[in-house]
């Protein structure tokens, strides 16, 4: 019987950070594997780049605007372009927790392994962050000798504070999203995709939510990434500090206070549900 | 804690059968709105003992599948109860999920990982460190006769029998107390089945493993397990050791005339070949 529960500890003893490595792990692993896919989202990351950030380009040669408001709305687009391109990443990343395994095949070996599912999922959102980072540098990178842009006045830090926070509520939403797969193994990617489309929509992330409709800003004040962007924009165009942009900043943390345990129950609640109906297979 | 590797009682899983809201729509108001449930498994109750090979034997659709889904925590029966080693399947997932492994007859790895890293995950995730992996799976891998510098090729470089090889080496790194075998040497090359099989024998000879093997090669059967069960239609209707089977159907004959598919179909009614409901349904996406 020592066996037994020695079997049964062997997990616990290994220590959650490990099972939460394991996931990181196995998706850097899939991602260098992956390379020719990176290169497809990095290049198509920096042209939508490229194509939104020229539009302010052309304000100028059409004369609608000049000099300090064209370099504002450059950053100002260049900056939304970066930030969707971060957030877009990690919501894929996340909410595409079921479609891998079950497009792998591996969704049965995966989901029986003795790991509790909120450290699978905190695994993602980790991996998906740290993803999401090195490829929103790169397009960074690629992107800004194209323009003429001031960054002087910038906070990095202020910038990178609200990343950071803002990047736990944006794994809730993933988690959330991720559910969808779960119940729906044919439509559910796709409806994933709605949400991403829906946040993009009212998150002002091409332009300020002041000229959505009112019925529609409602939804602005209920996404998170209104908030990120707002954070990121007050730093790195008008320079504010952490103090300048707390209120950003707390209203982040309430919302991945609430998210991330909330969509973690709910992703619960969905497996169990996915158990009963048959859904955690490879065909649906 | 009951020492019981397996015990089953009366577990009954249906597919299908919830009200069809589409049906609501005006558009598609044909027939009642409800889709009648299908019974994969019916009261289906049996125990393993320690130490033991017992065979699920069942043609293509009669709940084998279905079954190792629910003892392996994935899929929720309707009705009943299963506990490996006294905990129950549903309530203590995570404490059963630590003492059970599975080979299927799909191997199901990250096709484009190597071999080694698909097991460095799994075995992770089992509570392996990366260290104990490294040692143990260059012996795992030669005693089923495989090439370890095969192992750090991508799975999709491999062929089926070297990947179902590996997914062995997957359920044996864990040393599961109970191992769940569905269909591990369904369309492999006579060789890789023969080596496969022998390695089936060493895990029971060498360690305190328990094995469920489901199949339905008659053949395998009666080479690996010590009892054997025959599902049809959902339910058990027959069990015992294939001595006791083959006196079930004797009626004076010699035992050694008798062969496990003429067994087979004298208890079942129907032949092993033959396929029966699906299992599952279609889950609409």
């Amino acid at each position: 019987m020592a066996n037994i529960a020695e079997r049964i500890a062997l997990p616990a003893r290994y220590g959650r950070a490990n099972l939460i490595w394991a996931f990181v792990e196995r998706q850097t692993n899939m991602w260098k594997r992956y390379w020719a896919w990176e290169l497809c989202w990095l290049v198509y990351g920096v042209v939508n780049t490229l194509a939104i950030t020229f539009i302010a380009e052309q304000v100028e040669q059409a004369g609608i605007a000049g000099g300090k408001d064209v370099s504002s709305l450059v950053l100002f687009l260049l900056l939304g372009t970066l930030v969707w391109a971060y957030l877009s990443a990690v919501l894929d990343d996340i909410s595409l927790v079921v479609t891998w395994e079950r497009w792998e095949g591996t969704i049965e070996h995966t989901l029986m392994a003795p790991v509790p599912r909120s450290l699978h999922l905190i695994g993602m959102a980790i991996f998906g962050v740290l993803h999401a980072i090195v490829r929103t540098l790169l397009i960074f990178a690629i992107a800004v000798p194209f323009f003429t842009v001031e960054l002087g006045q910038a906070d990095w830090f202020s910038a990178a504070v609200v990343l950071a926070v803002g990047s736990v509520s944006v794994a809730g939403l993933g988690i959330l999203a991720g559910v969808l797969p779960l119940l729906y193994p044919e439509r559910g990617t796709q409806m994933s995709f709605m949400i991403q489309a829906a946040l993009l929509l009212v998150s002002g992330v091409y332009y300020s939510v002041d000229v959505l409709p009112a019925w529609l800003r409602v939804f602005a004040y209920i996404s998170p990434a209104t908030y990120i962007l707002d954070g990121i924009r007050g730093a790195v165009i008008d320079g504010q500090g952490v103090a300048d942009i707390q209120g950003a900043l707390w209203t982040l943390l309430l919302f991945g206070v609430l998210l991330v345990p909330g969509s973690i129950a709910v992703f619960a609640v969905a497996e169990r549900w996915a158990k009963k109906t048959g859904r955690l297979k490879r065909q649906g | 804690m009951n020492t019981l590797p397996l015990k089953a009682t009366g577990v009954t899983k249906s597919f299908g059968g919830g009200f069809d809201y589409w049906r609501l729509l005006p558009w598609r108001r044909s027939g009642d709105g409800k889709r009648g449930p299908v019974r994969v498994l019916d009261n289906v109750s049996f125990e393993i003992r320690r130490g033991e090979i017992y065979g699920l034997i069942g043609a293509n659709g009669s709940g084998k599948s279905t079954l190792v889904r629910i003892l392996s925590t994935l899929l929720l029966s309707d009705e009943g109860e299963v506990r490996i080693f006294g905990l129950d399947v549903v309530q203590e997932s995570m404490k059963v999920r630590s003492l059970i492994n599975r080979v299927s007859a799909d191997p199901s790895f990250f096709r484009n990982m190597s071999a080694l890293e698909n097991l460095l995950f799994f075995g992770r995730v089992y509570g392996l460190s990366p260290r104990t992996v490294k040692r143990l799976v260059p012996g795992i891998l030669e005693r089923l006769g495989f090439e370890w510098a095969r192992a750090l090729e991508p799975m999709s470089h491999l062929s089926r029998g070297q990947q179902q090889k590996i997914a062995v080496a997957r359920c044996f790194l864990t040393s599961p107390v109970l191992m769940l075998l569905d269909e591990p040497t369904t369309g492999l090359d006579p060789r890789s089945k023969r080596d496969v099989q022998a390695f089936i024998q060493d895990v029971r000879r060498e360690h305190d493993a328990t094995i469920l093997l489901t199949t339905h090669d008659m053949e395998e059967a009666e080479l690996l397990c010590d009892r054997i069960s025959f599902l049809a239609g959902g339910s058990i209707v027959a069990e015992g050791t294939p001595v006791e089977l083959r006196q079930m159907v004797a009626s004076g004959r010699p035992l050694e005339s008798i062969n496990m598919e003429t067994v087979f179909m004298e208890l079942t009614g129907r032949s092993i070949e033959e396929d029966e409901q699906p299992e599952g349904v279609m889950v609409s996406g």
